[in-house]
């Protein structure tokens, strides 16, 4: 008899461990999030019901609207440097020959470095004497020196370049997969109609790299808009706040201040606008398959 | 005869002139030089005498170990020990996991399933991050916080990688498992012997996945870890370059230990790296 049972029973004793650790470490803390963002949580003392008021610290609070603007230049910044810097990188090492695989490879690699890595590598680079590795090369251009990640003005551009120069390679990977996908046939009616190079990509190599784009431009706002560790390593939101963005500030909330709730409410923000990017993804996505253009 | 120029976008694998060619290894040189170049930096400098952040080099001059015992002074040792135990353990607990779910998603209907691939979905839009504060309660209420269980047991489970184990399992014909079926084997039995000799390629894809994305992990172990003891590698540089009696060189030389491990299995599992990269399944 419990043949039967035993067999609608066995999905879920395969699943039961994903779906436990699930529950624990995303669905439980999420809900504590949720509960924590209506009420000002006081340790010991129990929690305070006070409706939406944290919310309405996070969308008129002076530092909270700094930090959503700084994480949204961040955003469109790094999302649209990495991808167009991928694409170029894609388009120029493109190909079957072996040294080309192996520039491949090495440009990849800041990738795979833990951002931990990263973040004091770049330190040390953008030292801001005279004669710090990249001052020293801005000095042959006629540039510089610049206080890089120690002045209000050049942080925000300094991190935002370091994020690019991680970002992009990883962009050129997924364009270089789309690449392989472009029909040939195309290529070889352009050039029979008389195009060139650079019409060619223009007018056939683009279009088809569409769904490619959509993609990355979405994951890549996602990705930044919770960015923490490059900042929480580089500069910790200083100089002065000028690179304070939502995840630092609500870590200095939650974890420094003890202002939970207030914290919460900034995660819930940010939660909702992620949510928003990535069914506007599926969307997107969703459009490309059914125009018959998926090409990854 | 086919004409080469029009294999790629650019066609510039086809024009080799003298010049084209300068140009082209110029510009392949300046790439490197730019990507890898800084990485390359550290691995010269960390066995290089260093002073100040100023004399970072990629030429070698004296070779030197200096760097890396003044290192081991500082412990780094016991901290590149807790990134291998907590990158070991996690990376054991995920493949499991996904194996486990992928294999009841890619062959058993039942209801409820759309619902949870759903769930697992989701899961790509929490991560640590986002839930930092509300997480740090939920682990300090399972004791979790002050040891590395806490930075083990939740990357267990990982959207991506069970997704892609999911894809993976689809593909295998499924007569081989009504075969074993037949000769009397059980659900376990056909997923110890069957199923997983014919994943391997997916473990290697999961694999060097979940050792890049956990040794990458830095907010998870910042919770967990109430003190230096239970650091790793990355969490302990930046308490390395805030001490202002440690060297630039201790810094370098740790960095570098905290830069190899991911690098090298980068290098070694490439072919499956880029195989997940392309999966379909959308890192999370």
């Amino acid at each position: 008899m419990n043949l039967n049972r035993r067999g609608r029973l066995t999905p879920w004793l395969f699943l039961a461990p994903a779906l436990v650790l699930f529950a624990l470490f995303k669905f439980l803390p999420m809900w504590r999030a949720v509960e924590m963002s209506f009420h000002e949580v006081r340790p010991y003392l129990g929690d305070r019901w006070v409706g939406g008021a944290n919310y309405q610290q996070v969308v008129t609070d002076e530092a909270f609207l700094n930090a959503i603007w700084h994480t949204l230049l961040l955003a469109v910044g790094q999302t649209g440097g990495s991808v167009l810097l991928g694409l170029a990188l894609a388009l120029v090492l493109e190909g079957t020959a072996r040294r080309l695989w192996i520039v491949r490879t090495a440009v990849f690699l800041p990738t795979v470095t833990a951002m931990a890595v990263v973040a004091e590598v770049w330190r040390i680079l953008y030292y801001p004497a005279p004669d710090g590795m990249v001052n020293g090369l801005l000095s042959w251009v006629g540039v510089g020196p610049s206080q890089f990640l120690n002045s209000p003005d050049s942080a925000l551009w300094s991190v935002m370049t370091v994020g690019v120069w991680r970002g992009a390679p990883y962009d050129m990977m997924i364009f270089l997969a789309a690449l392989a996908g472009v029909d040939r046939t195309l290529y070889e009616a352009a050039a029979a109609d008389g195009a060139g190079a650079w019409r060619r990509v223009w007018h056939v190599t683009l279009p088809a790299l569409r769904p490619a784009f959509v993609i990355l431009f979405t994951l890549a706002a996602i990705r930044s808009l919770r960015v923490f560790t490059e900042i929480f390593l580089l500069t910790n939101g200083g100089p002065n706040g000028s690179t304070e963005v939502l995840m630092t500030l609500i870590y200095r909330l939650g974890l420094e201040r003890g202002e939970l709730g207030v914290a919460a409410a900034g995660s819930m923000v940010l939660l909702g606008v992620s949510v928003l990017l990535t069914l506007l993804v599926r969307l997107g996505r969703a459009r490309a398959v059914y125009s018959g253009k998926a090409g990854t | 005869m086919k004409n080469r120029q029009l294999d790629t976008a650019l066609g510039l694998e086809a024009r080799n002139g003298p010049l084209a060619l300068i140009g082209k290894l110029v510009l392949y040189g300046l790439l490197v030089l730019v990507f890898a170049g800084p990485l390359l930096a550290l691995l010269v400098s960390a066995f290089s005498p260093v002073s100040d952040p100023t004399s970072l080099t990629l030429l070698p001059t004296d070779f030197t170990l200096a760097n890396f015992r003044a290192a081991f002074d500082r412990d780094v040792l016991r901290y590149l020990l807790n990134s291998f135990l907590v990158v070991g353990g996690g990376l054991l607990l995920q493949v499991g996991v996904s194996i486990s779910a992928g294999y009841a998603l890619a062959r058993k209907r039942f209801p409820g399933m759309r619902l949870v691939l759903l769930l697992i979905l989701s899961t790509m839009m929490l991560p640590e991050e986002v839930l930092a504060i509300p997480l740090s309660l939920v682990l300090s209420d399972l004791s979790l916080t002050g040891s590395l269980w806490g930075m083990i047991v939740p990357v267990g489970a990982w959207a991506f990688s069970i997704l892609v184990t999911a894809e993976f399992m689809k593909e295998i014909p499924l007569e081989l498992e009504e075969a074993a079926r037949l000769d009397g084997a059980g659900d376990l039995r056909i997923f110890w012997s069957v199923v997983l000799p014919l994943c391997k390629p997916a473990l290697g894809v999961i694999g060097i996945f979940g050792f890049t994305m956990i040794w990458d992990q830095y907010m998870l172990p910042l919770l967990v870890a109430t003190d230096a003891r239970q650091f790793t590698l990355p969490l302990a540089l930046r308490t390395l370059r805030a001490d202002e009696q440690v060297g630039v060189g201790v810094l370098l030389a740790s960095a570098l230990l905290a830069l190899l491990p991911s690098v090298l299995a980068f290098l070694a599992m490439q072919r499956q790296f880029m195989r997940g990269l392309t999966s379909g399944a959308v890192k999370g």
